[in-house]
């Protein structure tokens, strides 16, 4: 059991998919898919812990070893990004319940839940798998129930933005299979451990950075990078809430993971930033990202919008920590990779009780809610001064790590970037604030405080995001770890 | 000349991917932006297939002699390309299902599949 738990993590999920599906009814779909997500937390930690204590796991699927069957493999960096998402998987379908009972229509739900578990299994799969094919695999996965999970969503819009994500998506898929298919016909393996192996004696030949090219731009897209950004800001926007705050916290973090895992693993440090420069595209990228992306944010009405905006700019930070190439600029990237998880967590669940009660997430529809729904608009103040990177905060934490990964090069320019970004994020964060909380309520409708089933899961991730900000030892050992067997290569 | 005839699976392969990528990119009917797609994933597909098959090469079941011992020397093709597009291909089929089915819904929502003609009516909102 415990020797099998790299595939049975995935498998039971994948296997109870159908199940929610076919059970008919949706209560019973809904403890189906709890029971997935909560198990995949429950594996996803004991994996965290005996790569903790027993170094890298390896396993080999259907028993078979390394160059001919799948392998998974379970570094620091792998086990920590499975439990970001089974985390973020477990507080959400906790959330989902009431929020999903009155966003999609009943006969629906069952397969909504089913998408919802395959999704997490894709996401649980692309952190831990060892084979670069397997890889594509659960992209695909994750990928296509997203869509038809955002596709669920209750405005018209909804499916738009669901196609637009469905072309975007599956270009930025078929970059990574061409960049895999050109590593595989000069190397001949699909295995991480061997293409890190084999790539340096080829690596003169051109086809080498043709496939680093293609999967870079694959990767980016799949994340989101500025520019390939443009599907983000309508899914997050229109999809159903719980979709939101699930997709949000985890989905592009995944694919920060993969970047990670690609450039550091695969190619090596020397490949991917001395001979192909990649801190000269990523960090301009990631720093455009930051400014333009928050005061693009700071002119929206929807607030799902804005927040989708800000999603923007944080991965710009998470990027631009990659892009130093150094263990604190990378520490500084996972870290935020896990603190922006539980603030935007947080915030998105904040919106979904507003969409719950008032239907809209508009500012003007906003207005004097501070003292109709003061549970709901305390968790968005809080989450929000995470986001703001306030100390006591997890926001600060990352924030304190990049801009020391800054000032360790002497890129005091970069560091006043970072500075810039979180007072723009004090802007609009405020906007939400003054309209709340100073503006004045319709006394003609009546509004209740959100169900107590959507506020504590939104309130475990506030209060983690001031557990995690007020004693960040733990999360920053794990991080430091992990970016030092990354930037170390492979033994 | 020989170089360009001994290569001309991948000039198949680069001509296809671009008409693809093309028309993903430039029409604005969304079954169109589909044809695409498609045909921008098929073009990998023989890509990868190009890269399986081996000049000369048998397939890759073991030939055996008269009395039934193993040949040596047989040039046999790489079967792993062709066993991940089988993967890719069933990708493939689902991604454009689920396009299509939003397709559908889009042109019962807004009664038209043009993605101009879906931003003029969003913006009218």
């Amino acid at each position: 059991m415990s020797h099998n738990l790299p595939a049975l993590m995935v498998v039971i999920p994948m296997v109870l998919a159908p199940l929610a599906a076919l059970v008919g009814r949706w209560n019973a779909s809904w403890a189906v898919a709890a029971g997935a997500c909560w198990w995949a937390l429950y594996a996803s930690v004991s994996l965290l812990m005996r790569v903790m204590d027993e170094g890298v796991i390896r396993y080999a699927l259907g028993g078979w070893p390394a160059p001919y069957g799948i392998e998974y493999r379970i570094d620091l960096a792998s086990a920590f990004v499975a439990v970001i998402v089974a985390m973020i998987g477990a507080v959400s379908i906790i959330y989902a319940r009431e929020s999903i009972a009155q966003e999609i229509s009943e006969d629906r739900i069952p397969l909504f839940y089913a998408a919802f578990i395959l999704s997490l299994t894709g996401l649980l799969g692309i952190s831990i798998t060892g084979d670069v094919f397997n890889v594509f695999v659960f992209l695909e996965v994750s990928s296509l129930s997203a869509y038809s999970m955002i596709a669920l969503g209750q405005d018209r819009r909804a499916l738009t933005a669901a196609f637009q994500y469905l072309i975007m998506g599956a270009t930025g898929a078929t970059f990574i299979v061409i960049g895999i298919g050109l590593l595989y016909v000069m190397t001949g393996t699909l295995n991480m451990v061997d293409l890190a192996e084999r790539i340096p004696a080829v690596a003169d030949n051109r086809t080498i950075p043709v496939a680093f090219t293609f999967l870079t731009v694959g990767i980016t897209l799949k994340l989101a990078l500025f520019p390939l950004h443009l599907w983000l800001p309508n899914a997050y926007t229109y999809a159903p809430s719980s979709v939101t705050a699930f997709m949000a916290s985890t989905a592009t973090k995944v694919s920060v993971y993969l970047l990670l895992r690609f450039f550091f693993t695969i190619f090596g440090f020397e490949f991917s930033f001395e001979r192909m420069q990649l801190d000269m595209v990523l960090m301009p990228l990631s720093l455009v990202a930051i400014l333009a992306m928050s005061m693009v944010a700071i002119y929206q009405q929807n607030v799902k919008r804005l927040l989708a905006f800000s999603s923007v700019a944080q991965i710009g930070y998470m990027v631009l920590g990659i892009s130093f190439g150094s263990v604190l600029g990378v520490t500084a990237g996972i870290l935020h990779l896990f603190n922006h998880a539980l603030m935007k967590g947080a915030l998105f669940m904040a919106m979904g009780c507003v969409m719950y009660r008032v239907g809209s997430v508009r500012l003007d529809a906003m207005a004097g809610l501070g003292k109709k729904m003061p549970w709901t608009m305390a968790a968005f103040v809080l989450g929000g001064l995470s986001l703001i990177g306030v100390p006591l905060t997890v926001g600060f934490v990352s924030k304190w790590y990049l801009v020391q990964a800054a000032l360790e090069r002497g890129q005091w320019g970069v560091a006043g970037v970072v500075m810039v970004g979180s007072l723009m994020a004090v802007v609009y964060i405020w906007k939400v604030v003054e309209v709340a909380y100073f503006g004045e309520a319709d006394p003609d409708h009546e509004i209740r405080e959100a169900p107590l089933s959507m506020l504590i899961p939104t309130w475990v991730l506030v209060i983690a995001s001031f557990w995690f900000g007020i004693d960040a030892t733990g999360t920053a050992e794990v991080a430091t770890a992990a970016a030092e067997t990354l930037l170390r290569g492979l033994p | 000349m020989s170089e360009f005839a001994g290569l001309f699976n991948y000039w198949a392969v680069i001509l296809l991917m671009m008409v693809g990528f093309y028309t993903l990119i430039s029409r604005s009917n969304l079954v169109k932006k589909l044809i695409g797609l498609n045909i921008f994933q098929t073009s990998v597909i023989m890509m990868y297939v190009s890269f399986g098959k081996i000049t000369g090469g048998t397939a890759p079941i073991l030939v055996e002699g008269d009395h039934g011992e193993a040949v040596e020397h047989v040039v046999y093709s790489n079967p792993i390309p062709h066993v991940l597009m089988l993967t890719a291909i069933v990708v493939g089929v689902a991604t454009l299902a689920l396009g299509l089915s939003l397709v559908v819904r889009i042109n019962e929502a807004y009664g038209t599949v043009d993605e101009d003609e879906i931003t003029a009516k969003d913006n009218a909102q």
